[in-house]
C-alpha cells in the first residue's frame, strides 16, 4: 500500500487508538518554554507526578526576556518569575534548561534544529503554535496547549484526532528577490488563513527542493498560518548534511541505523492525499500583507483588493482596513513606515540576516525608521560577528540586539508603539500583535531591508 | 485539570459577529505572564473591551448590558493563531461555558475541549439564524444539549446538531480530562517507548 510520508511518521508514533476518538500518540521530544509551562509543572506537581522522560525534554527561555542587557537581572518582576519558574522545575526534573545568558539559548525552534534535537521521522512538539518549524526535517512537529504540555511531561503522550492529509506543490524556479518567506505568504494569500485548518501539510515540488534546510524551516514555521496543524518537507541529503555531527543527533553506529529510518521517509508514488494545490513558482513575487492576518498579503507590486472581490466577510475586510488605515486599491509601494523588526522563529537565522545585509551593504538605514535586529539565538548572533555582517549593519546605522522571541509577540518591552507601522519579518499581524494599537506588514528579510533604508515599502527588485 | 461537567446549558448568548478572531486578540500576549491558572477572564479581549486608557469601550458586545450568558457565539474561523492555551481559559474564567462558530481553528478547539468549554460548530446558515434571534431578542435562549449533540434556538425552535467524538464527549459529560486516560495506561506507553527508534 501507498502512504503518504506523513501517515508513515504518524502511523508508528501511535500507542493506541480509541474507537470514537483520538489516537494516543507517542512523543519523541518535547520543546518547553517559559510562558505555557508552568502551568503544567504545577499540574504535575498537584498529580505528584514526575516527568516521565526528562531526556527527551529540553527547555529554553525565549518568549518574554529582554533583548538588551540579558546579563543584567529581568527587571518586569512577572517576567522574572516566569523564568524562575522554569528554572526551577527544570531543576527539579533533570531537564536540560538553556536560560538567559547560557550558550545555547535562543528561539525555541531555532535551538531545537541548531543543536539537532529536530530529526527526521520524529514526533515533536512544543506548547506554541509555530512548532510547526520542525516540519523542514521531515519531522511531525505542532503546536499544543497548556493541558497537553502537562500530558506529555507525564506520559510522553497526546491525544490528538489524525489530521487530514494536504499536499501543496510548487513547481519552477523562483524569481529574483523571491525568498521562501514569499513563497509561504503567497500560499496563505492563496488558501486564506483558514483554509489548511484540519489537514497536515506536505510541501513538494522543485521550488521546496532547492531551498536550504533554513529556508524549508521558513515555510514550514508559517504552515500555521493557514490553520495547518503542522508542515512537512520529505528528508533529504541537504537534511542529514545539516543535522549529522550535531549535539544531539546520534553518532557512528546509531547514525547509521537512523539513516536506515530515515531513507524510509518520503511519500509513496501513488499515495493520495484528502487536498492537493499545485501552483508555480515563477509567478511569485515579493510579498506583503496590509492586513490584520497573514492570509492577507499580496505581490509587492499590486494593490490591496477591494472588499467586493472577495467571498463574504466584507464587515471583517473592512475593520481590518480600517486598523491599518489603508484603503482598498491602494498601493502598497510607497507606504512610510516607522519600525523594522528583523527576527523571530519564523526569519532570524543566518541567512535572514545575510539576506537583510546584501541590501542595506552601502546604503544607510532612513533617519526616521527605529530598527530592532534580533538573532535567533547566541549561536546565529555569533555567525553574524563572525562573518562580519555586524560591521556592514553597524555602518550603515544598525544596531543588534540580543537574542529571543522579541517584538514578534512583544511580551517584553520590544513593543511597537499604537498606530505606527512595522514591516515585520515576523509571522502575525493581528491587531496590536507587536504592542497594542501597532500596525504590522509582514515581509522577507529581503523586503524588509529595502523599507529600512528607504523608509517606505520598497521592491528590493529596485535595489539589486 | 478539572472542570464543571457539561450536560444541558440552557442560556441567553453573547454575539460577536466577527471573522478570524485570533487568540492574540482573546488574550493579548502581555497578559500570559502568570505561573498559575487564575484572573485571565478579567483580561478576555483585553484591546476589544478596553481602551488604552482603561475606560470601557462601550461598543463592543461584552460590555454592551444588553448581552449576557453563558455562551459566545463568534464568526467564522474562531481562536486561530497561537495555541496559548490561556485563550480558552480566559473564555472559561470570564464565565462562558460554550463557543459556537462556524468554524474553528484546530488548536483552540482542543484546548477549549481540554478546559471544559464546549466548542459548538454549526453551519454559516445556522450561525446567521442565531445572530439574527439575538437581534430580535437579545435574551433568546439558546439550549446546547450534548448527550444529544443539538443545539437550539428556544423561540424559534430551529435546532442543528453538531459533532464531537465520543471519547470527548464522554470526557465533558464526566469532567474527566485526557491525563486520567493517560495515566492509566502508562505502562503500555513505557513498553511502546522502548521499542522507538529515535
Amino acid at each position: 500500500m501507498s502512504n503518504t510520508l506523513f501517515d508513515k511518521v504518524w502511523d508508528s508514533h501511535v500507542v493506541q487508538q480509541i474507537e470514537g476518538g483520538p489516537d494516543v500518540l507517542f512523543i519523541d521530544r518535547h520543546l518547553v518554554h517559559e510562558v505555557t509551562s508552568p502551568v503544567a509543572f504545577l499540574g504535575l506537581k498537584n498529580r505528584g507526578v514526575e516527568v516521565m522522560s526528562p531526556e527527551r525534554t529540553f527547555a529554553t527561555a525565549d518568549h518574554n526576556t529582554p533583548t538588551i542587557n540579558q546579563h543584567l537581572p529581568v527587571e518586569d518582576p512577572l517576567s522574572a518569575n516566569q523564568l524562575k519558574a522554569l528554572e526551577e522545575n527544570a531543576a527539579a526534573h533533570g531537564i536540560s534548561y538553556w536560560g538567559l545568558g547560557h550558550e545555547k539559548n535562543g528561539i525555541v525552534h531555532v535551538v531545537g534544529p541548531e543543536y539537532g534535537i529536530t530529526q527526521p521521522g520524529a514526533t515533536i512538539v512544543c506548547g506554541d503554535s509555530h512548532t510547526s518549524t520542525h516540519g523542514a526535517f521531515g519531522a511531525i512537529a505542532f503546536g499544543i496547549g497548556t493541558s497537553e504540555v502537562e500530558m506529555v511531561l507525564s506520559t510522553q503522550c497526546i491525544m490528538q484526532p489524525k489530521p487530514k492529509t494536504m499536499r501543496i506543490t510548487v513547481n519552477g524556479t523562483l524569481g529574483r528577490g523571491v525568498t521562501p518567506k514569499d513563497v509561504a505568504l503567497f500560499i496563505i494569500a492563496q488558501l486564506s488563513t483558514s483554509g489548511a485548518t484540519g489537514y497536515f501539510v506536505e510541501y513538494a515540488g522543485d521550488v521546496f527542493k532547492s531551498l536550504s534546510m533554513e529556508g524549508r524551516m521558513t515555510v514550514c514555521n508559517l504552515s500555521i498560518e493557514m490553520g495547518a496543524r503542522g508542515g512537512i518537507i520529505a528528508p533529504d541529503e541537504k537534511t542529514f548534511e545539516y543535522i549529522k555531527d550535531r549535539e544531539f543527533t546520534p553518532k557512528g553506529a546509531a547514525w547509521d541505523k537512523a539513516m536506515n529510518y530515515w531513507s524510509t521517509l518520503k511519500t509513496d508514488d501513488g499515495a493520495s492525499f484528502d487536498k492537493e494545490y499545485t501552483f508555480e513558482g515563477s509567478t511569485i513575487e515579493p510579498m506583503i500583507t496590509y492586513g490584520t492576518n497573514p492570509g492577507m498579503g499580496m505581490g509587492i507590486s499590486g494593490g490591496i483588493p477591494m472588499a467586493d472581490s472577495l467571498e463574504g466577510g466584507v464587515a471583517t475586510y473592512k475593520k481590518s482596513l480600517d486598523y491599518m488605515g489603508y484603503k482598498e486599491g491602494d498601493s502598497m509601494i510607497g507606504k512610510k513606515i516607522d519600525f523594522v523588526f528583523l527576527g523571530s522563529c519564523t526569519n532570524g537565522r543566518i541567512e535572514d540576516f545575510r539576506a537583510f545585509t546584501e541590501i542595506i551593504d552601502g546604503r544607510k538605514k532612513a533617519d526616521h525608521v527605529t530598527a530592532w535586529l534580533v538573532p535567533g539565538s547566541h549561536k546565529v548572533l555569533n555567525a553574524i560577528k563572525d562573518e562580519g555582517l555586524l560591521d556592514i549593519l553597524e555602518t550603515a546605522g544598525f544596531e543588534l540586539r540580543e537574542p529571543g522571541c522579541s517584538a514578534c509577540l512583544a511580551m517584553n518591552d520590544d513593543k511597537i508603539p499604537a498606530g505606527k507601522y512595522a514591516v515585520s519579518t515576523s509571522n502575525r499581524n493581528f491587531e496590536g500583535r507587536q504592542g497594542p494599537g501597532s500596525r504590522t506588514l509582514l515581509a522577507s528579510p529581503t523586503v524588509a531591508a529595502a523599507a529600512a533604508v528607504m523608509g517606505v515599502v520598497t521592491d528590493p527588485r529596485s535595489l539589486v | 485539570m478539572a472542570y464543571d461537567k457539561f450536560n444541558t446549558l440552557k442560556s441567553s448568548a453573547v454575539p460577536l459577529p466577527i471573522e478570524n478572531v485570533d487568540t492574540d486578540q482573546i488574550i493579548p500576549a502581555r497578559f500570559l505572564k502568570a505561573t498559575e491558572r487564575v484572573g485571565f477572564g478579567d483580561n478576555l479581549f483585553r484591546d476589544w473591551r478596553y481602551n488604552q486608557d482603561n475606560s470601557l469601550k462601550t461598543e463592543f458586545p461584552l460590555n454592551d448590558s444588553r448581552y449576557s450568558g453563558k455562551v459566545l457565539v463568534g464568526g467564522k474561523n474562531f481562536g486561530s493563531g497561537s495555541s496559548r492555551e490561556h485563550a480558552a481559559w480566559a473564555v472559561y474564567d470570564y464565565g462562558f461555558r460554550c463557543v459556537v462558530s462556524s468554524f474553528f481553528a484546530d488548536i483552540f478547539r482542543n484546548n477549549c475541549l481540554n478546559v471544559g468549554v464546549l466548542p459548538v460548530q454549526v453551519s454559516a446558515a445556522f450561525l446567521e439564524e442565531i445572530y439574527t434571534a439575538i437581534e430580535k431578542d437579545t435574551n433568546t435562549q439558546l439550549i446546547i444539549d450534548l448527550p444529544t449533540q443539538t443545539i437550539t434556538i428556544e423561540a424559534t425552535g430551529t435546532s442543528e446538531s453538531f459533532d464531537i467524538n465520543s471519547y470527548k464527549k464522554d470526557n465533558m459529560l464526566n469532567g474527566f480530562d485526557d491525563i486520567d486516560y493517560l495515566m492509566n495506561i502508562k505502562e503500555q506507553i513505557g513498553e511502546f517507548a522502548k521499542n522507538t527508534p529515535l
